[in-house]
């Protein structure tokens, strides 16, 4: 009799834990990836600055904790961000630098004076190969790196209140250490 | 003349629509056709990257070829962008710890339902033989 009640049971559990497999899958936002480079060393780039001659490396902006924004003109998110990436640096936390993903110069200047230009410095990825070694697969997208040259966390999207209070400045917090001078 | 030259134009239209990529042997075309098609689109991601029209499709498609002409091997090809994309952009996961589950749940679902659907066939032969003796 009770051997019945069991076997009966199966299908039935089998069938709830289905039920939770796929719900927990619902809603979920298959386009957030995790970054295969978190506690990796940021990759080595050197790259013109949009708003001067310089050319920015990796071993020039060591030492300093720092955001780095990929965005591009061309991106509609970039847009809904760029008050926030704005507040964000006017409270100097730490510099905020962009990078100019895939964007024509004329362009992105032209976006930079309708809008502001809340960037540090910016630095120009016409082709999109630094962003291929940075894992970079759409705009926004924003990296923090510490001062040792180390990514410490990626967002994906726009940054917002949210993920600035949760995400950010936890791990801005615990890795200042890092900064040097 | 001039008919002529509207075909030769209609050609090269078509020719350009796709990217060319010249490898110097049949093994490097082969490589190049492998991995575009084990590579996912992340943007787009129920595509490969050789079948994608996305930006960043295209720009990985030169990339790969691009490593393809300096000899690297599919192995280190797809190790590169794995360290950069992570095990994502494999169609094929690897087998480790954490996924052993993904390689292990189809053999077991599959050992199980053997077993049982072997004991079904057991039970009913077995009731048809007694039921046989009976009558």
């Amino acid at each position: 009799m009770n051997k019945t009640i069991v076997k009966a049971l199966v299908p039935l559990v089998i069938f709830l834990s289905l039920v939770i497999l796929l719900y927990n899958g619902l809603g979920k936002d298959t386009r957030l990836l995790p970054s295969a480079l978190i506690d990796k060393p940021v990759p080595k780039f050197s790259l013109p600055s949009l708003l001067n001659d310089k050319i920015i490396d990796n071993n020039s902006l060591k030492g300093q904790m720092y955001l780095l924004n990929v965005w591009g003109s061309w991106c509609p998110n970039c847009r809904i961000e760029h008050p926030m990436v704005t507040e964000f640096a006017r409270q100097n936390i730490i510099p905020v630098y962009g990078l100019n993903y895939k964007d024509e110069d004329a362009d992105a200047k032209a976006w930079l004076n309708q809008f502001g230009n809340p960037y540090t410095d910016i630095l120009v990825d016409l082709d999109g190969r630094v962003g291929i070694d940075f894992g970079v697969y759409g705009a926004p997208e924003t990296f923090l790196i510490d001062g040792n040259g180390i990514i410490r966390h990626k967002i994906v999207g726009e940054l917002n209140p949210q993920n600035i209070q949760n995400e950010l400045l936890p791990m801005i917090d615990k890795y200042k250490n890092t900064i040097k001078n | 003349m001039k008919r002529i030259l509207l075909t030769l134009l209609l050609i090269a239209n078509t020719v350009f629509a796709i990217d060319i990529h010249e490898f110097k042997t049949e093994q490097q075309r082969l490589d190049y056709q492998q991995l575009t098609e084990e590579l996912r689109c992340l943007v787009c991601q129920n595509q490969n990257i050789a079948d994608s029209d996305a930006g960043l499709a295209k720009d990985l498609r030169n990339e790969v070829a691009k490593m393809i002409k300096q000899d690297m091997n599919q192995t280190q090809i797809t190790d590169y962008l794995v360290e950069r994309y992570g095990d994502f952009v494999r169609y094929s996961p690897p087998m480790r710890a954490d996924t052993i589950v993904l390689w292990a749940l189809p053999a077991l679902v599959l050992l199980i339902a053997g077993f049982m659907v072997f004991r079904t066939i057991k039970k009913t032969a077995n009731s048809t033989t007694n039921n046989g003796a009976d009558s």
